[in-house]
């Protein structure tokens, strides 16, 4: 589904990714972990084309993800359900519009918004928390509420960076839960983090990353459960 | 669907204004400041031209004939006056007229009376009074006078005086005077309101900075440029319209007290004037609101949509 092939990324003052190959299979969950600055958001921005490779290529199935322009990368990225760190909720909004919003961009109905926006609050335990705004509402809700909008359009992919990094270990393994759920239903997930806990609770296949490298990945060597 | 969309843009837009509190309200305020600009620049440009034409009406050209002239020949060099394009009124006031006139100025003015009667016979000359459409043409007049106009007359004995002669340095004056009068107004309108333009833009600009974030994140969601850029537009015309709504009432009060105290001063009563062109300024002011609004909005938003 996603293919790195020898990817580099050079910032000014920063090399951030070195020769980076690697492929992730629809279905697959996948952990990528190592420290901050191991390059671990670099290649989820790659994915989405918010950063150009310096070197390499990406590929989205068959789409080269740098040759796409304006509207085809639009589309590129409704097909991928991205959480955050720091959830990039949009403050001005509710938790309900938050969701509807998403469903604005690619063109539902409102008789959709209407039937799927509950649904999906109720998935992450959030219909109490409605008509809130975010900054009425604790970190593990607005991650969860982050998740909800990730998936409401029924990506092929979701991508979470560092989900839990503001999350205390309660909430850190709801959320956990809740992309294995995801996961389940047949969504793709790619996970970076630097919690070492988070990736022994998910028990899936695990890309450790150091100062740009793969060092090593757990798909090459694995044994069968 | 794109009735839904549009709907959508403007709910998101009316909404956004609401939330957004203070910030809105700074923003209209620095409107409602352009738009007094405009509105005040209307009404000095109102009493610049009142005041202009009223001095304009004040010049005329007037020729004076010798008692030797028949009135016939007068009357024939006024036809042919009035049929010239520049000229707008001929009056002829024959030496009878005058005198009845000046008795009449002069009805209390004793001394001059009296020695109007010791003179037994009638002093003052028949004459016509010229007024062109514009200070500038009265030197063509005087030249077709000169030339055309004796030939229609028959002699040049005929003609006592033509003051224009007299007059022409003042008229000279006055006409640079109100060009200059003209084009000062003008240039104090265009800088006034060019200042006015780049403050509300630069304002506009600082509420959507406030969103940038925002901005990014609703792209990251997948939405449509103009999915993220309308809500924008429609707080700008939002802006637009509440600015024009207060600037109008702000100038009842104002044009209201103008009227009671100034109206000598200006030679307009410009509480009449602004009730008079209510309709006219209502609509300058709406357009240039809404326009400036959403203008500055999609300019502003542009910058963070191409990131």
């Amino acid at each position: 589904m996603i293919y790195f092939n020898n990817v580099s990324k050079v910032y000014t003052d920063a090399t951030a990714l070195v020769d980076v190959t690697f492929t992730v299979e629809p279905g697959e969950f996948v952990s990528i972990v190592g420290h901050s600055g191991a390059g671990k958001t670099t290649l989820t921005k790659l994915i989405l084309s918010e950063e150009a490779p310096t070197e390499g290529t990406v590929f989205f199935e068959s789409l080269n993800v740098h040759k796409l322009r304006g509207d085809e990368l639009t589309k590129l990225r409704r097909r991928i359900g991205m959480v955050f760190q720091d959830f990039k909720l949009l403050p001005n909004k509710t938790a309900y519009e938050n969701i509807a919003f998403a469903m604005e961009a690619v063109g539902k109905t409102d008789e959709e918004i209407q039937s799927d926006v509950p649904h999906v609050l109720e998935l992450v335990d959030l219909t109490h928390r409605l008509s809130h705004f975010p900054h009425q509402m604790s970190g593990g809700e607005q991650q969860r509420l982050a998740i909800a909008r990730a998936i409401i359009n029924q990506p092929e992919l979701i991508i979470a960076d560092e989900p839990t990094g503001n999350l205390d270990p309660v909430n850190t393994h709801e959320i956990v839960q809740i992309l294995k759920r995801i996961n389940d239903l047949g969504t793709t997930v790619i996970l970076a983090t630097h919690n070492r806990g988070v990736i022994e609770s998910v028990d899936k296949r695990v890309i450790t990353m150091e100062k740009g490298k793969i060092i090593r990945d757990t798909k090459e060597n694995k044994h069968p459960k | 669907m794109a009735l839904t969309i549009l709907k959508r843009i403007i709910r998101a837009g009316v909404l956004n204004f609401k939330r957004s509190g203070l910030v809105s309200w700074a923003a209209v305020l620095v409107v409602t400041i352009t738009l007094s600009v405009i509105t005040a620049l209307i009404l000095f440009q109102a009493v610049l031209h009142f005041s202009l034409s009223q001095i304009k009406d004040k010049v005329d050209v007037k020729i004076y004939f010798t008692d030797s002239a028949p009135e016939e020949n007068i009357l024939q060099l006024k036809s042919s006056l009035e049929q010239l394009p520049e000229v707008t009124e001929v009056a002829y006031t024959s030496a009878d007229e005058e005198l009845r006139l000046f008795r009449e100025r002069h009805a209390s003015d004793y001394p001059t009376i009296q020695a109007l009667d010791e003179l037994g016979d009638n002093p003052l000359p028949a004459n016509l009074g010229i007024r062109a459409r514009e200070v500038s043409q009265y030197e063509n007049i005087a030249s077709f006078l000169k030339t055309d106009g004796q030939a229609v007359l028959g002699s040049p004995t005929y003609i006592y005086k033509i003051n224009y002669y007299q007059n022409k340095l003042i008229i000279d004056r006055l006409n640079g005077l109100i060009a200059g009068a003209q084009k000062l107004g003008f240039l104090i309108t265009l800088l006034l309101v060019l200042i006015s333009i780049v403050i509300t833009f630069n304002t506009i600009r600082l509420t959507i900075f406030i969103s940038k974030e925002e901005i990014g994140v609703m792209r990251l969601v997948g939405a449509s440029k103009m999915h993220v850029r309308g809500p924008f537009m429609i707080e700008g015309a939002i802006y637009g319209i509440i600015a024009t709504l207060i600037t109008l009432f702000l100038f009842l009060p104002a044009t209201f007290w103008l009227g009671r105290n100034m109206t000598l001063f200006l030679g307009i009563n410009m509480y009449d004037y602004y009730l008079a062109n209510f309709f006219q300024i209502f609509a300058i002011l709406l357009l240039s609101g809404v326009v400036l609004g959403i203008i500055s909005s999609f300019l502003a938003a542009r910058k963070y949509l191409n990131k």
